[in-house]
């Protein structure tokens, strides 16, 4: 078995300096064939810088990279391609309006004679490709019209094909669902087996304990530690990334519940969901879980009057409401906070100021004239109450980390006086630090007496964090589980559609 | 040694301003061009700068403001002549002056407004409803003047396009104008604030609560309204109503928010940037006349300058990522 595993890339002494940061320290590390290797830290860590220089969008400020021993210079990503290396990024890069096996050969498409495309053999290979790895896709099919999670798998055999032998993934899981998630791991292993190397980079900590060799702590740019995954904890890792302990994680303080503030009845929209039902207590925290695609957000989205409902009743403090646009649910005190902040929450382009006032103009305004005054102090006086870091209200939101944009998103809604907040995947792509950080914010929310829905699919923060759950499983509700009933197996089997 | 530091301070202070790039590179640019003929900065040349550049000008402010919202308005083109044509016919059919004047701007901001329903109802592109727009509007102007000149206009009218006040041709006046409420709106009303915000992105604007359909109707009618102020420009210096006028002028105005370091994505764009813009182009066409260059080369520089605004723009982005 040792024999098998050898050295086959190795960075060593890397140090890569920004204009105003020491992004990397003198870090060295080693990928071997046959091992999946964790590389985890906060954001800001310098694990991206690491794999950027490695994939050749950087270059490193100092320090030599080996591969197979042999001191190679990575200029740019042609060269990374053409040694092996090859990364799937979070956001998924492939041709949507293409078919599977037409991204396969993007930029090598298989010519006759005649130099016309050879169809039927490009459809062929690509099929056995993805047979290989066991993915149930159609080589034919769109990308496009493929659930984001075969998405990434048909970017893993693409990789896979290109005959990379460092495969570097950087947050894959971000946006699967748990049945998708084992379907990758599977494919992750087979690719070790192979004999691949491995980089894997995340923020759930329990997947490097179920699919990781090995791990390698960095933080603030410097190397902490680099160990086998057999002989460590979660709780460790975390005490290196960051100092904190796992109970503090996942844990908020609860507060007693007043009367109902928001009730859903019978909520039901053609191919998305039908007969929903959940009430929300003021000083309540209610999860919505479900597989990606169950319809938990289009849910929301209708209760905000984002999309159009077909039939049901929406009860807003204990009178009946028809809300027909995201103008009237703001009116009865309803912030959305969706999924993706950055193409549905934030003008990035715009200053935190701006965004923090952006849905409460009509009340700082006369005539349609701005009281500037006002804009500054509602900014400072949420800045402040967030603890949103960012060197001035002036910023653009575009310049600020995941976390301190998510909180510009609820100092927004703060500001319009909002008192039922609905958070759909509020910590999805934010790092530890950042993630608490949110938590906090939650339990201040709930002292003062709103009410907050979050949407989750990730088990440990839901179960953690919240009152109650409320399971969907395609588009059907399939019940209301209460705190000390909470039994992650259960929770499971529901949102699969067991009872 | 002191003096030195708040020097510097100074100047970091300067090229934090979005601007500073365009007021060095006009600063240059007027510079040479008065070291290679010192008529330049003439009054008289000056001047005529200032009245040849108004129309363009008036046109650009408009175009500013549909930009900064992620769109392109083609049409403006159109609509100054067809607001041009219709005050000529008012005119001649012996509607006052200003009554004249006040009903074709009315008419030219409806056409804008109608095509900000079909962009935002509709969900047709900017490019092409107002691509369409620009052919149906001209379309009509040819059909109501008969494609004949509009003659016979009071000689006021024309009286106007030559009058200076404080030496200072009175359609430049008309040009300050609309800089000062173009800014103005952009910068301290809720509507300039939500066209940056759908320029940024609407679809955050919407859950923001933003009424996206009143705000681009909005949008495209200043540009509208503003086409039609410069209709009027163009038929005082014109002193007929001509229906071929404005041909091509959409290139121009949005050539100049473009330089004015506006993004066609939106979001990104402001007035004085603008107004730089449009005094940069003008200067490189009026300086070039005066030194005897060969117009087709203007036309090269221009077009020339277009991309390179373009390109060190995205250099420097690329860079502070």
């Amino acid at each position: 078995m040792i024999d098998t595993i050898k050295k086959f890339v190795r960075m060593e002494n890397i140090c890569k300096d920004f204009p105003s940061v020491k992004a990397l320290q003198d870090v060295s590390i080693t990928f071997n064939t046959g091992e999946i290797h964790a590389i985890v830290g906060e954001n800001g860590a310098g694990k991206s810088t690491l794999i950027k220089i490695l994939m050749g969008v950087f270059r490193e400020t100092s320090g030599v990279i080996y591969i197979e021993g042999t001191k190679v210079d990575i200029s740019n990503p042609v060269v990374s391609r053409s040694l092996g290396l090859s990364a799937v990024y979070q956001d998924v890069t492939i041709a949507g309006d293409l078919t599977v096996a037409e991204n396969f050969f993007l930029g090598n498409i298989p010519k006759n004679k005649l130099g016309l495309v050879r169809w039927g053999y490009m459809y062929e290979v690509a099929q056995k490709a993805l047979d290989a790895l066991n993915i149930k896709v159609d080589a034919h099919s769109l990308v496009k019209d493929l659930p984001v999670g075969q998405q990434e798998m048909v970017v893993i055999a693409k990789k896979n094909f290109d005959r990379s032998k460092v495969m570097i993934f950087d947050e894959p899981t971000a946006l699967l669902a748990n049945e998708e998630v084992r379907e990758l791991f599977k494919i992750i292993r087979q690719l070790k087996n192979e004999g691949a190397a491995i980089v894997y980079i995340t923020h759930r900590l329990e997947e490097i304990f179920e699919l990781c060799d090995v791990v390698t702590v960095l933080k603030d740019g410097k190397w902490v530690d680099t160990l086998p995954v057999s002989k460590t904890t979660e709780d460790e890792l975390i005490s290196k990334m960051v100092g904190r302990t796992i109970e503090d994680m996942y844990s908020i303080q609860h507060f007693e519940q007043g009367e109902k503030v928001l009730e859903v009845k019978n909520l039901s929209k053609m191919g998305e969901f039908e007969n929903i039902n959940f009430k929300l207590h003021k000083g309540e925290i209610l999860g919505f879980f479900g597989l990606i695609g169950s319809g938990r957000t289009e849910i929301m989205r209708s209760i905000f009057g984002a999309d159009m409902l077909d039939s049901g009743e929406v009860v807003v403090n204990g009178k009946k409401r028809s809300i027909k646009s995201p103008v009237d649910a703001i009116n009865l005190g309803i912030g959305f906070l969706p999924e993706d902040r950055k193409t549905q929450g934030l003008t990035l382009e715009m200053s935190v100021k701006e965004n923090i006032n952006l849905a409460s103009y009509s009340e700082i305004s006369n005539l349609g004239l701005i009281n500037l005054k006002q804009e500054q102090l509602n900014a400072n006086e949420y800045v402040n109450k967030l603890r949103v870091v960012t060197p001035g209200i002036n910023q653009k939101v575009l310049n600020l980390s995941g976390g301190n944009q998510q909180k510009v998103v609820v100092g927004k809604w703060l500001c319009k006086n909002s008192s039922i907040f609905i958070f759909d995947e509020p910590t999805v792509g934010i790092d530890v630090g950042a993630k608490t950080e949110i938590y906090k914010l939650f339990q201040e929310l709930l002292k003062d007496g709103n009410a907050v829905i979050m949407i989750s699919s990730y088990l440990p923060e839901i179960m953690g964090i919240t009152d109650k759950i409320v399971v969907i499983s395609e588009g059907k509700y399939m019940g209301t589980v209460a705190r000390s009933d909470y039994d992650e197996e259960e929770l499971l089997k529901m949102a699969s559609g067991i009872k | 040694m002191k003096s030195k530091a708040n020097k510097d301070i100074n100047f970091k202070r300067f090229s934090r301003v979005a601007e500073s790039n365009l007021i060095i590179i006009m600063a240059v640019l007027i510079l040479a061009l008065w070291m290679a003929n010192d008529k330049f900065l003439s009054f008289v040349n000056v001047t005529n700068l200032l009245r040849q550049t108004a129309i363009i000008g008036v046109l650009a402010i408009g175009m500013t403001f549909v930009i900064i919202s992620g769109g392109i308005d083609l049409s403006v083109g159109s609509v100054l002549a067809f607001s041009s044509i219709l005050a000529s016919k008012l005119m001649v059919a012996g509607f006052p002056m200003w009554a004249a004047i006040g009903i074709a701007l009315i008419a030219g901001a409806m056409i804008g407004a109608l095509m900000g329903i079909i962009i935002h109802k509709g969900k047709v592109p900017a490019f092409i409803a107002t691509l369409g727009g620009m052919t149906i509007v001209r379309g009509l102007v040819m059909l109501m003047s008969g494609a004949q000149k509009i003659m016979g206009l009071p000689g006021s009218v024309v009286d106007f396009a030559i009058q200076r006040y404080l030496g200072i041709p009175a359609m430049a006046y008309v040009w300050f104008i609309t800089i000062i409420i173009g800014w103005f709106v952009s910068k301290y009303t809720v509507f300039g604030r939500n066209m940056y915000a759908i320029g940024s992105n609407i679809e955050a604007a919407r859950l923001s609560g933003i009424k996206i359909g009143i705000n681009i109707c909005g949008i495209y009618a200043f540009s509208a309204f503003m086409a039609s102020v410069a209709g009027m420009l163009m038929t005082a210096r014109l002193g007929n109503g001509v229906p071929t006028a404005g041909q091509g002028y959409e290139l121009d105005a949005i050539a100049a928010v473009v330089v004015g370091g506006a993004s066609l994505n939106g979001a990104i764009g402001s007035i004085p940037g603008t107004v730089l813009g449009t005094i940069i182009i003008a200067s490189i066409r009026n300086g070039g006349t005066l030194l005897g260059i060969n117009p087709f080369i203007l036309d090269i520089s221009v077009g020339g300058l277009i991309v390179i605004a373009v390109l060190f723009d995205q250099l420097r982005k690329n860079k502070t990522k």
